[in-house]
């Protein structure tokens, strides 16, 4: 429970809008009240994540012909241009591994938001339209997973289905549904109680049309609000389950994997196989965060307080 | 109020029964659990000797009823690896993730109260935003990313602190900072909340009229009520540190439930993880309803509304 409720609570707004000097030009005028600080983060590692094959100069999962392992970056002694920001226990190149490793978080983090985000989005509609039995059904269900911590059920998800990037997508998807059917469930009671909704029924519209003319498109705003809060979320539970190794399996290259490889030369103080892939997952959930908090204020004020 | 507390029990043993189920339909529906416990490349006879000594061969529902029948005994079925009941050894480990789970409520409190309450009085104030990059980066940072980043810096580079293990206070700094680093956010938004509900209540407005003393206002009237909430949530979230701090057992070697739970994984006991993680629900369940029964009991208004 507390996992995730608290994750959409964040508070901070996006960033502030571009000064009044920069207004005066027109292109910077139409930026303005964009959310420029997560932008500036998370459009790199998009382009980043989407032309991995032309911008890496390895490949991932092969060592590199020539390069001995652990060797350092570039600036450090022994260092080399061939590779950046050195290489890893299998001598594979880190910077290829890390704009790899940027497209499987991405990846995960957007279908793991997308399936989680559907399911529950159609479970909460489900129950809040149609009350009744589907609604103890559902809002039982729901309480029986969350009660679970997020983490534990992930955990226990994965290793008894076994690891692969799509299974980690489905298993994410199951484990965060339930946070959407809460939400959306309690806005769909106080809909189907609104005038259009009634009168929509009054005039024989068939139930299917209602949920889909009428009560969809006026969840969707909370839907994506809730998607952008549970993204950070998401690629921070497959970065933890690829670092006990019950997550994307080797020798696919995920941040958190090269966490945990990293993991034994820590105690000699290779400080560059641990630093580079954390401080990806701290950028990238750091500016979907901020990007949730500005979507949120910028389409329903009253979550700011969910 | 006895209505309340039935109606309430009987609600957490429904949950308690979907949850049961939930774990039990995962591991048979994923394959043949015997596939997960024997070694790969396995005879067939060695198969079918484990199946039957595990109760494999029965038909589900008998399979589901044993199982149900160790929940409510308290056994939780055997470990294949320790040969011994699964609640044996979680409670062998319970006081280390206590000891744990204790220290990094204590953290979470003092990072996250005092920010908190200071983000309400100064609220939209230089300490405000201070406040919020807190709490933000409690949710970009991954507890087992400060930790490792932590090992680093002070047990690689300054040699302060032992890397991992239990012992004295030393051992403990770490782990608990990492644990508790993402619950002290949640604490921080929470504190931050309920102090600014309160600030505007009539009370309040009383005592200043009185001519109390700002500080006094502030400790005595306003903190006192404002921390109803959130020693509710610490305690939700000591029970969830206690079960589902895997990784930062895992990297601190810190023999509690997480890890418990994680050789589980590895040595593919699988009648150890659905103990471990049932186990967990469980407690989450139990620590739910007695907080709801409580807050009847103080509060008569939750008794009517339900």
């Amino acid at each position: 429970m507390a996992f995730v409720t608290e994750q959409t609570d964040a508070v901070l707004v996006g960033a502030s809008p571009p000064s009044a000097a920069g207004g005066r030009r027109r292109w910077l005028g139409r930026a303005r009240g964009l959310p420029v600080l997560p932008l500036a983060i998370l459009i790199p590692f998009v382009l980043i994540a989407l032309f991995a094959n032309a911008i890496a100069p390895y490949d991932p999962t092969e060592p590199i012909p020539g390069a001995k392992i652990f060797e350092p970056p570039l600036w450090m002694q022994g260092g080399s241009v061939h590779w950046l920001l050195g290489t890893d226990f299998q001598s594979r190149d880190v910077l290829s591994r890390l704009i790899y490793g940027a497209r499987v978080s991405l990846i995960v983090g957007v279908a793991g938001t997308i399936v989680a985000g559907s399911i529950g989005t159609a479970m909460g509609i489900l129950s809040g339209y149609l009350g009744g039995w589907v609604d103890q059904v559902i809002m039982r269900v729901t309480d029986a997973w969350l009660a679970l911590p997020a983490l534990v059920f992930a955990i226990f998800l994965a290793t008894m289905v076994g690891p692969s990037m799509w299974n980690i997508v489905i298993i994410l998807g199951a484990v965060f549904w339930t946070r959407y059917a809460r939400v959306i469930r309690g806005e769909v009671l106080s809909l189907r109680e609104r005038e259009f909704v009634k009168l929509a029924e009054i005039a024989g519209a068939s139930r299917v049309r209602v949920i889909f003319r009428h009560i969809l498109p006026n969840v969707m705003n909370t839907t994506m609000v809730l998607a952008s809060l549970t993204i950070g979320v998401v690629i921070i539970a497959e970065a933890s389950l690829s670092f006990l190794g019950v997550g994307v399996p080797p020798p696919e290259p995920a941040w958190g994997s090269m966490l945990s490889d990293g993991r034994s030369m820590l105690m000699v103080g290779d400080w560059w196989l641990t630093i580079f892939p954390g401080l990806g997952i701290v950028l990238v959930v750091l500016a979907t965060q901020l990007l949730g908090d500005w979507l949120r204020v910028r389409l329903d004020p009253q979550l700011r307080n969910l | 109020m006895g209505q309340f507390v039935i109606r309430r029990s009987l609600y957490a043993i429904v949950t308690l029964f979907i949850l049961s189920l939930t774990i039990f339909t995962v591991i048979r529906l994923t394959g043949d659990p015997v596939t997960l416990l024997a070694e790969p490349g396995a005879r067939a006879e060695d198969l079918d000797r484990i199946r039957t000594e595990w109760g494999l061969d029965r038909p589900w529902p008998v399979q589901y009823l044993a199982f149900a029948k160790n929940v409510i005994t308290g056994q939780l079925g055997k470990s294949f690896n320790y040969e011994m009941p699964v609640s044996t050894l979680y409670f062998q480990r319970l006081p280390n993730s206590l000891e744990l789970a204790l220290a990094a409520t204590l953290i979470s409190f003092f990072i996250g109260i005092p920010a908190g309450i200071i983000s309400a009085v100064r609220v939209n104030t230089w300490w405000d935003s201070f406040g919020k990059i807190v709490a933000l980066l409690g949710l970009s940072i991954p507890g087992f990313w400060l930790g490792l980043v932590m090992i680093l810096v002070f047990s690689v580079w300054l040699e302060w602190l032992p890397t991992s293990g239990q012992g004295d206070w030393r051992n403990l700094v770490m782990p608990a900072v990492a644990l508790g680093w993402y619950f002290a956010a949640s604490l921080l938004r929470l504190t931050r909340s309920s102090m600014l509900e309160v600030m505007r209540s009539e009370y309040i407005k009383l005592a200043r009229l009185k001519g109390l003393p700002s500080y006094a206002v502030i400790a005595i009237h306003a903190f006192k009520n404002a921390l109803i909430p959130v020693l509710t949530l610490a305690g939700v979230n000591l029970v969830i540190m206690l079960n589902a701090a895997v990784i930062i057992e895992v990297i601190f070697a810190w023999p509690g439930i997480g890890r418990l739970l994680y050789e589980g994984i590895f040595q593919r006991d699988f009648p150890l993880v659905q103990g471990v993680v049932m186990e967990a629900g469980i407690m989450i369940v139990v620590i739910n309803l007695v907080i709801d029964i409580l807050y009847a009991y103080i509060d008569p208004r939750i008794r009517l509304t339900r």
